[in-house]
């Protein structure tokens, strides 16, 4: 393997659907990555050394690692560092990190083919890059230290960041960076940069590294989007149609411009922005505009008929097929106990704590736009074709993101396109920065979608399930997007059935349909996507039959997996920490379930502990995780990663729900779609199945098992199973 | 033109009194680390002490403030830090709470107004005191775990 396909090249994870990135980054994305030194850059930036995309060196020796991922709060800044860090054998402590501009050409994901954060791919998809791009670093310094000294390369030792060599010479990397950036490209032919042996790891994998991000985000400096200010920036509040697919058909701006500090007043697209100079301004502005809306071509329907066109679109066969094994009509009529169960599940806004904004200034021949951008091969084109300039023409700076969750990934780049059009109907006379309210962003769409499922599952004699009918109707994420070609195949959306088109459990008939609803509500991927859906009704029929067959649901599920190593090795390490007994009933008022699910790659199983309270309501009080992620990198960030998609799954799970009435968004504030709260967090505990395999996803996977989970441990409380989503105010008395 | 005391300098800002407390703070004064959530007192992101209480800064009015004197995040860790924010801050670092970290500053104005109030807190002190702090990312456990921390810093 060359040193370019280990860097650059190569396309490690197959990411079938989204291999239409590639696309939508336009065509010419290429992936050659460079090793060479670049002297000029380190003119530019007095003293600082890039050896390749991803290393700089600094005279004082610390070391910058250039961060291809947005970091919304799972870490990739921390692993990414750690990667190299590992490779150079640096001191944690030398160790900075900047974000990547946008250029898919070095900054690519490539398991997208396209520049872009998303599938939890951050850590697999880097894994080699990073590390040759480390350990090509390394080469370098230690050929200009033995050049210098006059010693073999090979006799030169790094330790925390200190090249020494056993005559006594010692020096750091920031005294040979300058000569090392001279030494003719390339340094470091790949058969001189083998990846350090797993066995040989001092920061990979250890205890004890402590995020890269903790000082900045505990002393206030950290620099989201929100907070940054160019010189003569104005602020954009827009006022959006109060339903999906609303125009603005006329608007009164007087009372607006009255408002201190308010500057202008635009129609947009999207709208109508008021620019002011102050954020306050700004929203009281757009609070005095009034604005007539031509809704005559908007979404007017509400939750309820959605809900039940769905229902009805799974109540009859006929859907496109997703998976098809075996004969399922024949095994239902021939099974010896048939169970038949419906679902539902609400539209879900991400919520992520800081509400989308993005900052962009516009010039003739260029924009820089500074936010947290998710989807650079997506937004870079978009703000070209809206403002007229050339792709390259468009820079963006990437910053920490207060969350995202999936919203900042956007195939329309909404929020992105949205400012650029602000930008430029106000000639670029001014940098703007748009600031979404929290009401603005709970209305403003790209929900996870609504969802029904019908399942019909039989057992036979032995009780092993003999046949699985599975219909899925809801609101694809692809369709109607750009990208529907390319992720759509023979009506069906991936993004609507994985988790369940590819049952991990060996049920001989198998049918999965899919029904796609057509509803003028933009949805998008929301943490662990398909699944978040899928692994609910999978783990919850699963746990049916178990019970159906007078089994005990761990033992149940071990039986159906004897070929799924890794969900095996995970149940089970779960089961263990938690203390399962197989066939124990818990005490009254109170409920253990489980559930295990692949997504992302990974495979996570968790048994949840619940209590019933004496009002009848649901406390969860423990999640026990067991997680086969591949290597784990750093274990801390594998740990917190699982406790938050507990918490993600567990607050959507218990109450969130975005319903419309007549096409219009019901809620608005954490107070009518309140997220999970302190006194909710149950007690988590997650550990990690040893693995020496590649790293896979981490930022989704602890999402998908919570919901069936919880689901099936109110089930052994109450005898009562959870089939719709959320919970909600439902009092649940003890069996 | 209204008088304010934060981080105990004397500030002179130019804003209506209706103006809420946090777009004062960040925008005219440039402290960033207060941050907007929810603009509705309904997620503590923007949680700073008003003479030693937290309170969210997007409902208090700027001219209501008077001569009580505002800390906000920077003032509670930086140079002149209290003993509770010092150890709030490490506990915060030695957990390794943050994630995403935008809603961490209002986590951290909350919690040490909980250590100076009450020294020994307990799970549900610490549940009470900051329900009113959202996290997306959900990391109550380990702020739980960081405001017990932060206690025995304080007691040593």
């Amino acid at each position: 393997m060359s040193i370019q396909d280990r860097i650059g090249g190569g396309a490690p994870l197959d990411m079938s659907r989204r291999g239409f990135l590639a696309i939508a980054g336009g065509a010419g994305v290429g992936l050659m990555v460079g090793l060479k030194p670049l002297p000029a850059e380190a003119e530019a930036a007095g003293g600082l050394v890039q050896f390749n995309p991803f290393v700089k060196v600094a005279p004082d020796g610390a070391i910058t690692v250039v961060v291809k991922h947005l970091d919304m709060g799972q870490g990739p800044t921390t692993g990414l560092a750690t990667l190299i860090a590992e490779e150079m054998d640096a001191d944690w402590s030398q160790m900075r990190t900047e974000f990547a501009p946008a250029d898919a050409t070095l900054y690519a994901n490539l398991a997208f083919k396209a520049q872009g954060t998303g599938g939890s791919t951050a850590m697999a998809n880097s894994w080699e890059q990073y590390r040759t791009a480390g350990a090509a670093a390394r080469a370098a310094l230690v050929k200009a230290a033995a050049d210098k000294w006059q010693v073999a390369q090979g006799e030169i030792v790094v330790d925390k960041g200190v090249l020494s060599h056993p005559s006594g010479k010692r020096g750091t990397y920031g005294e040979f960076a300058e000569a090392a950036a001279k030494l003719p490209a390339p340094v470091g032919a790949p058969q001189e940069t083998p990846f350090k042996d797993a066995a040989k790891f001092k920061l990979i994998g250890k205890e004890g590294l402590h995020r890269i991000d903790n000082d900045p985000k505990t002393d206030g400096t950290a620099i989201y989007t929100q907070d940054v200010k160019l010189p003569g920036m104005l602020v954009a509040a827009v006022a959006h149609p109060p339903r999906f697919g609303g125009k603005v058909k006329s608007f009164d701006d007087s009372e607006a411009k009255k408002v201190k500090g308010v500057e202008k007043i635009v129609q947009i697209p999207q709208g109508v922005a008021v620019l002011a100079k102050n954020t306050w301004a700004a929203f009281k502005g757009r609070d005095a505009l009034k604005v007539e809306w031509d809704l005559s071509g908007a979404e007017g329907r509400g939750s309820e008929e959605l809900l039940r066109l769905a229902k009805e679109a799974v109540s009859k066969p006929g859907g496109a097929v997703a998976a098809t094994r075996g004969d399922v009509d024949g095994a239902l009529k021939g099974a010896a106990k048939v169970i038949e169960a419906d679902f539902t599940f609400p539209y879900l806004a991400h919520a992520p704590m800081e509400p989308l904004n993005c900052v962009i200034d516009l010039k003739p021949d260029g924009a820089r736009l500074i936010y947290g951008s998710q989807f650079q091969s997506i937004d870079q084109p978009t703000v070209a074709a809206i403002t007229g300039l050339k792709p390259e023409q468009v820079k963006i700076e990437t910053v920490w993101a207060g969350g995202s969750f999936g919203r900042r990934a956007v195939p329309t780049a909404d929020y992105v396109a949205e400012a650029a059009s602000i930008a430029k109907a106000i000639n670029g006379a001014n940098p703007v920065k748009l600031v979404w309210t929290r009401e603005d962003d709970t209305k403003g769409g790209y929900y996870r979608p609504f969802y029904a499922h019908k399942v019909r599952a039989a057992i036979g004699a032995d009780g092993m399930p003999v046949a699985w009918e599975h219909h899925i109707a809801g609101q694809s994420i692809f369709a109607g997007t750009a990208l529907e070609a390319m992720a759509v195949k023979d009506g069906v959306d991936e993004t609507s059935v994985e988790g369940a088109s590819n049952l991990a459990y060996a049920v001989p008939n198998l049918k999965v349909e899919l029904t796609t609803l057509k509803v003028g509500v933009p949805v998008l991927w929301w943490r662990s996507v398909g699944h978040t859906h899928t692994a609910h009704v999978v783990e919850s029929v699963i746990d049916e039959l178990a019970h159906a067959a007078g089994k005990d649901p761990v033992e149940y599920r071990l039986a159906l997996l004897k070929d799924k190593p890794r969900h095996t090795a995970a149940l089970k390490l779960a089961a263990e920490k938690a203390g399962w007994t197989p066939g124990a009933k818990p005490e009254k008022g109170k409920g253990r379930g489980v559930a295990v699910h692949e997504s992302f790659n990974t495979v996570v199983a968790q048994v949840v502990d619940v209590t019933i309270t004496k009002n009848g309501g649901v406390k969860v009080d423990r999640v026990v995780a067991g997680v086969d992620c591949g290597t784990v990198i750093n274990p801390d960030v594998v740990r917190a990663q699982v406790e938050g998609g507990v918490g993600f799954g567990l607050g959507a799970a218990l109450r969130d729900a975005i319903t419309l009435e007549d096409g219009v968004v019901q809620q608005a504030n954490f107070d009518t779609y309140e997220p999970l709260r302190m006194s909710d967090m149950p007690k988590v505990e997650v550990y990690a199945v040893p693995s020496d395999a590649k790293p896979t996803g981490i930022g989704e996977p602890g999402v998908p098992p919570l919901a069936p989970a919880l689901a099936n441990a109110i089930f052994s409380a109450t005898g009562k199973r959870v089939r719709d989503l959320p919970l909600g105010d439902q009092k649940f008395t003890t069996a | 033109m209204i008088k304010l005391n934060i981080n105990g300098e004397e500030r002179s800002v130019d804003v209506d009194a209706d103006t809420p407390l946090l777009w004062v703070i960040r925008d005219e004064i440039g402290l960033t680390g207060t941050k907007f959530g929810c603009g509705q007192a309904l997620c503590g992101a923007c949680t700073v002490h008003m003479d030693g209480q937290p309170v969210r800064s997007c409902q208090t009015m700027a001219g209501d403030v008077g001569d009580a004197q505002i800390v906000t995040i920077e003032g509670l860790v930086g140079a002149n830090a209290t003993p509770e924010g010092k150890a709030v801050q490490a506990a915060w670092r030695a957990l390794d709470v943050v994630q995403c970290g935008y809603c961490q500053s209002g986590q951290m104005m909350s919690a040490a107004a909980l250590l100076t109030e009450n020294k020994k807190p307990t799970d549900e002190d610490i549940n009470a005191a900051l329900n009113g702090n959202v996290c997306r990312c959900a990391t109550y456990q380990r702020i739980r775990a960081a405001v017990h921390d932060a206690a025995r810093r304080l007691e040593a």
